[in-house]
């Protein structure tokens, strides 16, 4: 089973939702900022949401298509959506929402099936409770079992663990897991949250202002983010604007200069010619610093810094170091420490080349036809 | 006191009240979801009756039930009597009359459904109706009581459209509210004063009843939407 989607809608006069892809079964990620059109793209494809133009498949069967006028209602879809407040009927015991959507079954079936899928997501003692009367970690896992109950052809799932820890995330992660092991329909998981894209993905579609960005891997996505926006998303802190000094094809490097500054740096090598405007981001983990200057070193960038400021977030220290422009590092609170660091410092910023991205400054926006 | 008249504006009441739950439902269910972009008429329309002189409402519906009219002369076809003066009449003008008190604090509860739960219901494979009659219907529950008490009460104690509509016959179309009318214009300010007190006591309980319910909310005139 596939789902294919190729849809426009227009929501507001500077927003557009405008996207072509198609999934197999697992669980692709949809990857982007607020307001980058996730929801909606859910709400389309669920039918909550009629699109301007396009078509939307379930294998070979048609939701939508402008063309032909189709447009199959919401109830008879049969796609499991679970909204980000979760949409519990408040009324209703845990047992009651989760058969609400078995209306067609027999009676006998259904509360098998409820037993069964309470069972399966750990929330049987909950049956006879209401939805206010459970923790939010339990109220997630009972509007994923409402969801799943009625076997759905897709299963959309919009932001379902952003308000949760992280062992009550990754425990519910699991048990979607092996209720799609069994099944292997198409799983459509909306977050902005990288470490959910790791844990669960084996696809991402990254969207930005109504357009997909790149798609692939976690890995190809967010490893080597090619936009900065999705950059930022990644957990790129700092962003340069630099000029390309030279290029050494040899070696798969070049050397570039950072604008306003005196500062070089070894990025990986880019088609671009010496001479060329690019932008360039690094993660504030991957920088470190020395307190005095390194020898014998395979990093290829040491850079003379001085450090403007240190403050502690958490277990965590953010350093602003004025290195001709202003780089932000993050190290832990026992390096700090064990440096002796403190403002006004003389240090030396080491980067590894492979530790630059290379990031296009604007996005470009192409159709993805 | 007049215990026919009491009685009769009970079961005036009840046959209104249940008339209006059975018609006003529907309304509003469709004044809070349609789209239709006239609405807004239907919505002046339903709510007419609250700031039109009763008797303007009474003589248009006593125009409109008379043996000259259509609606008048269908139901003298079928019944053998006419509708004016008659219990029948004062039900439809009651009905009328009574039906943005029913209407309002429906709409107003089915507004404040969280728009997610209906939608939800509809991604489960319910339809229209099965979503209102599970969900939409049991969260409102407040709305439809005070729509009830409301439009109950509201019949309860009329006054000028049953004269204009009903006129004053004993058994038939004599309500409480007029009784007291003509227990004070034959002087009997005793019987009069006994009718009132009761007249007073079951409204300061009915209102009671009601923003005992909607404390949170205050639904009995909120605002729309």
């Amino acid at each position: 089973m596939k789902l294919s989607v190729d849809l426009q809608k227009r929501l507001s006069a500077n927003f557009a939702l405008d996207v072509k892809f198609s999934i197999p079964a697992g669980v692709t990620i949809l990857f982007g900022a607020s307001g980058s059109g996730k929801t909606t793209l859910l709400r389309c494809v669920a039918g909550l949401l009629r699109p301007d133009s396009g078509q939307i498949k379930i294998g070979d069967q048609i939701l939508f298509d402008s063309d032909t006028r189709v447009d199959v209602p919401v109830r008879e879809r049969k796609i499991g959506f679970l909204f980000q407040n979760l949409a519990l009927f408040p009324h209703l015991s845990v047992a009651k929402n989760i058969e609400y959507g078995l209306d067609g079954c027999e009676r006998t079936p259904a509360q098998q099936l409820t037993e069964n899928i309470l069972e399966s997501f750990r929330v049987s003692a909950l049956r006879n409770h209401k939805p206010n009367e459970i923790s939010g970690g339990e109220r997630q896992r009972v509007a994923l079992a409402r969801a799943l109950v009625t076997d759905p052809r897709v299963l959309m799932l919009d932001e379902p663990l952003s308000a949760l820890d992280y062992p009550t995330q990754s425990q519910i992660i699991e048990d979607l897991r092996a209720w799609n092991a069994a099944r292997d329909i198409p799983i459509l998981y909306v977050t902005h949250s990288q470490r959910e894209v790791f844990a669960l993905g084996e696809r991402v579609i990254s969207l930005e202002n109504g357009k997909i960005l790149s798609q692939g891997t976690p890995q190809d996505v967010l490893e080597a983010p090619t936009h900065e926006s999705l950059a930022q998303l990644a957990g790129f802190e700092n962003f340069f604007d630099a000029t390309v000094v030279s290029i050494s094809n040899d070696s798969g490097t070049m050397l570039c200069r950072l604008n306003g500054a005196t500062t070089e740096v070894e990025v990986p090598l880019s088609r671009v010619e010496v001479g060329s405007k690019i932008r360039i981001a690094i993660r504030a983990g991957d920088i470190i610093i020395a307190g005095e200057f390194p020898r014998a070193l395979s990093a290829r960038n040491i850079v003379p810094a001085r450090i403007i400021s240190l403050r502690r977030e958490g277990t965590m220290v953010i350093a602003e170091i004025d290195a001709g422009r202003s780089f932000e590092v993050h190290l832990t609170p026992g390096a700090c420490e064990s440096l002796g660091l403190k403002p006004e410092q003389q240090v030396w910023l080491v980067i590894k080349t492979h530790s630059w991205r290379l990031v296009a400054a604007r996005m470009v926006s192409v159709r993805q036809r | 006191m007049d215990w026919s008249a009491i009685l009769l504006s009970l079961k005036l009441s009840s046959v209104v009240c249940g008339f209006l739950l059975l018609i006003g439902t529907p309304i509003a269910y469709w004044v809070t979801f349609s789209r239709w972009r006239w609405k807004f008429l239907v919505e002046s329309v339903v709510a007419l009756p609250i700031v039109l002189p009763p008797t303007v409402l009474g003589f248009y519906v006593l125009v409109g039930i008379g043996s000259q009219s259509p609606i008048g002369r269908a139901w003298a076809a079928w019944s053998g009597h006419g509708l004016a003066f008659t219990f029948e009449g004062l039900v439809i003008a009651s009905f009328l009359y009574s039906l943005p008190f029913a209407v309002q604090p429906m709409t107003v509860a089915f507004s404040q459904v969280e728009h997610q739960l209906i939608e939800a219901s509809s991604v489960l494979g319910a339809s229209r109706l099965r979503t209102f009659i599970r969900i939409i219907l049991p969260l409102s529950r407040n709305g439809v009581i005070t729509a009830t008490v409301l439009s109950f009460a509201h019949t309860m104690g009329e006054f000028g459209v049953v004269l204009m509509v009903g006129g004053n016959i004993p058994g038939v179309t004599r309500t409480v509210s007029i009784a007291i009318y003509d227990q004070v214009q034959s002087l009997d300010y005793a019987a009069a004063n006994r009718t009132a007190w009761l007249l007073l006591l079951f409204s300061f309980a009915v209102l009671s009843v009601v923003y005992g319910l909607n404390r949170k909310s205050l639904a009995v005139w909120p605002l729309q939407r």
